[in-house]
């Protein structure tokens, strides 16, 4: 781990198989940032279909092969393919990558000053068998009957008799899992054992914590997944049948053979790790939230114990939460009374945070900054995406919303206009401590106030399709009376998809062009408090050049009787 | 005081007239698919909730509405105070921030509200509609039209008991795609005269009893007007109610990914006006059933 160490290692060792965080953080956010781009590429191809159904794709119709879109037109179940791919792209390929594997990589062990992970190899084979698992869901597409078109929830029996497609991703399943399992217990061991001298557990920045939490929750949540998975796999290619039950009759033919097994057991182990998985999505983008926000209203977050105490009341609450996605499967009143009641105690942590954030702009100084657009667009974004999760949280209300459009409008508010601004946040927040450079503002801006104006024209369209009665997963909505009334709200929701994907362009220009273009910066451009702003950047090979030692809490901005607004967390006291 | 009041007779009467625009525009979406629907569905649809025809639907619309104002208003709300704060405390030469300013504790009322209003809206709103959804089934009392519900891919089958009442014994083993889509055992008297149908009828006045079952993989019976949904789950039988306010035809939809066409598997619930009207159809549906079982065994003679 010494320095002179890093200057032997050849090109491979150095850059690709590299066990240095900073490399692998950087390898993970090249990676997620592409299958993000990709999956939401497939998601403007499904739009087409939605907005115009069975009306030939434009340009990209005529490469489409024959047996998915003949004379251009998607059939059924390459839409089918689109949507399940959609969501595991997004979800596990995409943003817990991004925010855990990326970011977490990268700064959580500068910002608790330490010189790596606790197991650099480790890491290094966390992030890996994550590309690995990502090849082999990519390969999907190219299988018999293409990939998987069973929805990212894969419920049996469905996804027992799909086409081979089904088999690859559940095998991709299983090293994404892996992965965020090697990971996870690195970020524990990491947070426990490698903290600089002073960084007692209330002196971390919340973005530490969220990152503590998470961990905890992909450790503990994760495997009961990877155990699904593996016993849907059995039942796909062994002849077993955990999730079959008795009597079935596929297609007119009796099925013999299979019996026994529970449909429903694979929702409650899905949904066992489906609803972490929420707040594995979320608590990295809210702690570069809760990291944004102080450097840009100059002064301490507001009631960073309270955010604290509540983040961790989530993590625990969140593993008693998942049958709310079930209440429809027959379950009786006396459980779902009780998860609608978890349901609500987990929405109350979340209000706290949430309004500690907004209070914390009260008396602020408030710079306009681009990360801090992000962030500030984050808060109500959330709140939308919180406040739709009411009706749904509550057994009555879903019963009529329950798989319609209002549901993919409610987790959309939270994942994307939420969590991806929070990540957004990040990259325009943190990109000068990893290239010393700091993102072009003006891009910056056009990008941020294109994709919040697009972001609502996709996905509020969906709430009023939602209350209309249109039920998710349609590959063809105008079959239906109440589903031909709001098509066209479909198409505005198309074309705000198509929009948004433009609207990336000038992100995409700005990251790669600011690499030798952007304005070169000091080792603190924000100044800001935090520890990973005392390593220059970009940060060397053991990240600091004398080992920091940690005086204060996180947040000392505007300190009274400083001439400087910001008191750094390593900063010896004026005597 | 005033100005207080004032803007919040402003935030509803501007939430009423948006509600109403959704209403008065929902015709103009109409027309996309509707040229190889032979069958008119009543009620006019839009924006909004569908038409409410259900003698229960009004307790979950009410529930929804309450949510949805509540939400505006608090999103507006934080949004003000943010807007706010974002003009009143920009960043301007000479005047920098409070480290930790005062603050009266509006936050924590704020939290105690939200828990407290949740917690009402789970118990006094939430619960009793619930039990009367799953718990509050239709007993005998109640004269409810028994129908026994088979979803398969992609299409829902209905079942009445017929004249004696009673169903016959289904299985597996029985199932015939086009013949006997139940599997309704041939060697039980009960099931002899079963009637299917691929509609579901029911009259104004009566409650109707699903029992819902499924051939192969999960589905959801949705019908969006009665404000019922109920996934449908091989391997179980699942109870299931609604009692029509007025009569007319319209829409069942499957709400749960159940393969490449889930999107066609649609079907029609009719309505009649009168039990008569019902009884009539169903006498009706049993004679053409006759007819087809006539016809089949002089078939297997020959």
């Amino acid at each position: 781990m010494s320095n002179e160490a890093d200057h032997h290692l050849g090109f491979w060792r150095k850059y690709v198989f590299s066990t240095d965080h900073k490399v692998i953080g950087i390898q993970y956010t090249i990676t997620s940032l592409v299958f993000l781009l990709f999956g939401f590429s497939l998601l403007m191809l499904m739009r087409w279909q939605l907005a115009y159904p069975g009306r030939e794709i434009p340009i990209l119709g005529k490469f489409l092969s024959e047996s998915i879109a003949p004379g251009g037109v998607m059939l059924p179940e390459f839409y089918n393919s689109l949507g399940a791919m959609h969501g595991t792209i997004m979800v596990f390929l995409g943003v817990v990558p991004l925010g855990v594997g990326g970011f977490g990589n990268y700064f959580m062990p500068l910002q608790i000053g330490a010189p790596d992970m606790a197991f650099p190899k480790l890491n290094m084979l966390s992030y890996w068998v994550y590309a690995v698992g990502g090849l082999i869901m990519m390969t999907g597409f190219f299988v018999p009957g293409g990939a998987a078109n069973s929805g990212w929830t894969a419920y049996p029996p469905l996804a027992d008799i799909a086409t081979l497609g089904q088999t690859v991703w559940l095998i991709g399943m299983v090293f994404l899992i892996t992965s965020s399992l090697f990971g996870s217990v690195n970020f524990i061991v990491t947070i426990v054992h490698l903290r600089a001298r002073g960084l007692t557990m209330f002196r971390l920045p919340f973005f530490v914590w969220a990152q503590f939490v998470t961990a905890f929750l992909l450790l503990l949540a994760m495997p009961p997944l990877e155990a699904a998975g593996i016993l849907q796999l059995l039942d796909r290619v062994a002849g077993t049948s955990f999730f079959m039950p008795e009597g079935l009759v596929i297609s007119g033919v009796h099925q013999v053979g299979a019996g026994g097994g529970s449909p429903i057991l694979w929702q409650h182990l899905f949904w066992f790790l489906g609803h972490p998985e929420v707040y594995v999505l979320l608590l990295p983008a809210m702690g570069i939230v809760a990291e944004v926000i102080p450097a840009n209203t100059r002064k301490p977050l507001f009631g960073y114990k309270s955010i604290v105490y509540s983040v961790l009341f989530l993590g625990f609450m969140s593993f008693i939460v998942w049958a709310h996605h079930m209440f429809l499967t027959g379950m009786g009143t006396t459980m779902s009374t009780f998860f609608a009641t978890t349901t609500m105690i987990i929405s109350l942590p979340s209000v706290v945070i949430l309004t500690a954030l907004a209070l914390s702009l009260y008396k602020g100084a408030i710079r306009l900054t681009v990360p801090m657009l992000f962030a500030l667009a984050f808060l109500p974004m959330l709140g939308i995406g919180g406040l739709t999760g009411l009706p749904l949280g509550l057994p009555a209300s879903d019963i009529y919303l329950h798989d319609t459009y209002y549901v993919i409008g409610h987790f959309h508010y939270v994942v994307a206009p939420g969590i991806v601004f929070g990540l957004f946040a990040g990259i325009y927040h943190w990109y000068p401590k990893v290239t010393g450079r700091k993102m072009n503002e003006t891009l910056g801006r056009i990008h941020f106030v294109l994709s919040f104006v697009f972001m609502n024209m996709v996905f509020m369209p969906m709430f009023f399709q939602g209350m209309a009665g249109v039920s998710r997963r349609l590959y063809d909505q105008t079959v239906y009376t109440h589903g031909s009334a709001v098509q066209d709200l479909t198409v505005l929701s198309s074309w705000g998809a198509w929009c948004l994907g433009l609207a990336q362009i000038p992100f995409i220009l700005n990251f790669f062009l600011s690499i030798w273009k952007g304005k070169a910066v000091d080792a603190n451009p924000w100044q800001a408090t935090t520890l990973e702003w005392a390593a220059p950047s970009p940060p060397p090979h053991g990240n600091f050049v004398t080992q920091p030692v940690v005086h204060r809490g996180p947040y000392e901005y505007s300190v009274p009787d400083r001439s400087d607004d910001f008191f750094p967390q390593h900063a010896l006291a004026e005597s | 005081m005033s100005v207080r009041r004032l803007s919040w007779r402003t935030i509803v009467v501007l939430v009423g007239s948006v509600g109403s625009t959704w209403l008065s525009t929902s015709a103009f979406g109409q027309g996309a698919g509707a040229d190889e629907a032979a069958v008119t569905i009543d009620g006019e649809y839009g924006y909004g909730l569908p038409p409410d025809v259900s003698v229960h639907g009004h307790e979950i619309d009410r529930l929804i509405n309450v949510l949805h104002l509540f939400g505006f208003i608090t999103l507006v709300g934080w949004t003000a105070f943010m807007g706010f704060c974002l003009v009143r405390y920009r960043q301007r030469p000479g005047r920098g921030a409070t480290y930790k300013p005062r603050i009266k504790p509006v936050h924590i009322y704020f939290v105690v509200f939200i828990a407290v209003f949740e917690l009402i809206l789970d118990i006094g709103f939430s619960n009793p509609v619930l039990a009367t959804a799953k718990q509050k089934l239709p007993t005998e009392k109640d004269r409810p039209i028994h129908v026994r519900v088979m979803a398969e891919q992609f299409a829902w089958n209905f079942r009445y008991a017929g004249p004696d009442g009673r169903f016959g014994r289904v299985g597996p083993q029985h199932v015939d795609q086009v013949m006997n889509p139940f599997g309704v055992d041939p060697d039980d008297p009960n099931g002899e005269d079963d009637i299917v149908s691929g509609e579901l009828h029911a009259a104004v006045g009566r409650p109707v009893l699903c029992q819902l079952s499924s051939k192969d993989v999960i589905h959801s019976f949705s019908i969006p007007v009665m404000r019922v949904k109920q996934d449908v789950i091989p391997g179980m039988r699942i109870p299931m109610w609604f009692e029509a306010a007025s009569p007319g035809t319209y829409e069942i939809a499957c709400a749960q990914l159940c393969g490449n066409n889930h999107y066609t598997m649609k079907a029609l619930l009719v309505i009649h006006d009168s039990e008569q009207a019902y009884e009539e159809w169903l006498a009706s549906k049993a004679a053409s059933e006759l007819d087809d079982e006539e016809f089949d065994e002089d078939e297997f003679e020959d």
